[in-house]
């Protein structure tokens, strides 16, 4: 099994996990985050409105799933297809970042494994 | 007692206290959000504090009778002030004089809190509060509406409803402040709350009616023209800083058209009972201009007036005093200004804008002076306090709890 844990733009949120859906994903979990990366950052007024500050973080949304390792590969693609804009890969499209798993354990029944996935 | 006068004198005080809740958001949505609880207790506790001073000896030292510099103890405690008593030239019952200029005496120390949000040491606050009203404010206000000497330059200084009182005198206390108390370690960047700070922008604007609007302290046309050009200021100003944030940034900011408005309110306090709507205009749109100007300059500067209280109260206040000795309309207000011919009242404004300004920096900074060297006070928090925001730091409070588990 591997956990693939998706940094993404918030507004894109929705057509990932539609994407994973139909991709077969059991399950997913994300939260907002704020990082750092090729992208310029934002302009925003500071202090009480009379000047202009350049932030470098922005805010990105962090995915995160556990599939079993025969699905990496469809998850990426729907992941890659979805999260990119309409106009095709922009910086700041986000990051992908794989990592095999020892163990997963549904709470209910306590199955482990891929039967817990 | 006319109790139209009354009624209208009883809502106005009310609205003026509504001020300085509004203040509270205002400011609080301007700073991080680890010292959002700080920044609002600031106001907050200025309206405990100031009531409890203002009906023991505050109200005294403003409005007894005394010397042309400072009232007396006569009043203190409120004694000798019967309950249908009614104040001198006008409709409305003594006690509720009292009242009115309470709200005005609560809202003007919370006004200088902007300059030192994020570090300033809140017990020692208390007490600064208690000793600045006693003896900043209440001289001030005794000089220019209790009788005292600036009642008494060249035709009077006019000012209607606390431009001087007030806006300076806030305005000047916060850069003395500001100077003492140093910069933030590591300050924010943007507001935490944008809607905040408009809700509170909102509030002020809608406050200000009874704090301009009241101050004829009757429900006449004097009042209702103060009521008119107030909203026509804070309307001109608005529109004027939106327009300069346009040009400059090809932007308008929320937070810069609500400080407009409030730049607007400010420099039109003075002037209400003595100008009509269309020197009301030229104030709002200087207000909006000198304002947002004074704003960039600050920060050119080592000051960290975390909040702009003297770029929008200070500059404000000083446009609105000296704007009115030249936009006053005899017809108005009783008195004429510079575009009517009388180009001396400008300078007894000057006078006026000179003594609060100057009195008021030179003591506060003597105050905060002496309680940062008191044991047990001191003005600035710790350095780790200050990192870990006032919140948790000197309140033991987190704004917005957001765990699964509450």
């Amino acid at each position: 099994m591997i956990k693939i844990e998706a940094i993404i733009r918030p507004e894109r949120i929705n057509m990932v996990t539609s994407a994973l859906e139909e991709a077969g994903c059991g399950g997913f979990h994300y939260q907002n985050v704020t990082g750092q990366g090729q992208q310029r950052g934002v302009e925003v007024f500071t202090g009480r409105g009379g000047r202009l500050a350049t932030r470098a973080t922005v805010s990105k949304t962090l995915l995160v799933t556990v599939v079993p390792d025969e699905m990496k590969e469809t998850v990426i693609e729907a992941i890659i297809d979805a999260a990119r804009g309409p106009d095709g890969g922009q910086i700041g499209d986000g990051k992908i970042i794989v990592s095999p798993v020892s163990d997963v354990v549904r709470v209910r029944t306590g199955e482990r494994g891929e039967a817990a996935l | 007692m006319d109790s139209g006068d009354t009624a209208w004198m009883l809502t106005a005080s009310a609205l003026v206290l509504l001020m300085t809740p509004g203040l509270a958001f205002f400011y609080g949505g301007l700073v991080r959000v680890k010292n959002v609880i700080s920044t609002i207790m600031y106001s907050f506790i200025a309206m405990a504090v100031v009531s409890v001073v203002w009906v023991l000896w505050g109200y005294s030292l403003a409005f007894g009778e005394g010397t042309d510099f400072i009232g007396d103890f006569s009043l203190a405690g409120l004694s000798g002030i019967d309950i249908n008593d009614i104040y001198p030239g006008t409709g409305i019952p003594t006690l509720l004089f009292v009242i009115f200029q309470m709200m005005f005496a609560i809202i003007t120390p919370a006004l200088i809190t902007g300059a030192f949000v994020e570090r300033f040491k809140f017990t020692t606050y208390i007490v600064f509060v208690a000793i600045w009203v006693s003896i900043v404010y209440a001289p001030i206000a005794h000089w220019v509406w209790g009788g005292g000497w600036l009642g008494n330059v060249g035709d009077g200084a006019l000012d209607f409803a606390g431009g001087t009182v007030v806006h300076i005198n806030a305005g000047l206390a916060a850069v003395a402040a500001a100077l003492l108390v140093g910069k933030r370690r590591d300050p924010g960047v943007e507001p935490h709350n944008v809607p905040y700070v408009v809700l509170g922008a909102a509030l002020l604007w809608f406050g200000w009616f009874g704090f301009n609007a009241g101050s004829g302290l009757a429900a006449d046309g004097l009042d209702i023209n103060a009521f008119l050009v107030t909203n026509t200021a804070a309307a001109a100003a608005a529109l004027t800083w939106g327009l300069l944030s346009q040009i400059q940034t090809g932007r308008m900011g929320a937070v810069g058209v609500a400080s407009g408005a409030v730049a607007g309110l400010v420099a039109i306090t003075p002037a209400s009972g003595y100008v009509g709507v269309m020197g009301a205009l030229a104030i709002g749109f200087g207000a909006g201009a000198l304002c947002y100007v004074a704003v960039w300059l600050r920060s050119r500067t080592s000051l960290d007036d975390a909040l702009e209280v003297f770029a929008v109260h200070g500059v404000g206040g000083i446009w609105g005093a000296i704007a009115t000795g030249i936009f006053a309309a005899a017809a108005i207000g009783g008195t004429a200004g510079a575009i009517e011919g009388n180009g001396g009242q400008v300078l007894t404004q000057l006078v006026a804008v000179l003594a609060t300004g100057a009195y008021s920096f030179v003591v506060t900074v003597v105050i905060l002076k002496v309680l940062d060297i008191v044991p047990g006070l001191g003005i600035r928090v710790s350095e780790n306090d200050e990192a870990q925001g006032l919140d948790l730091s000197a309140h033991g409070e987190r704004a917005f709890v957001r765990d699964g588990a509450d």
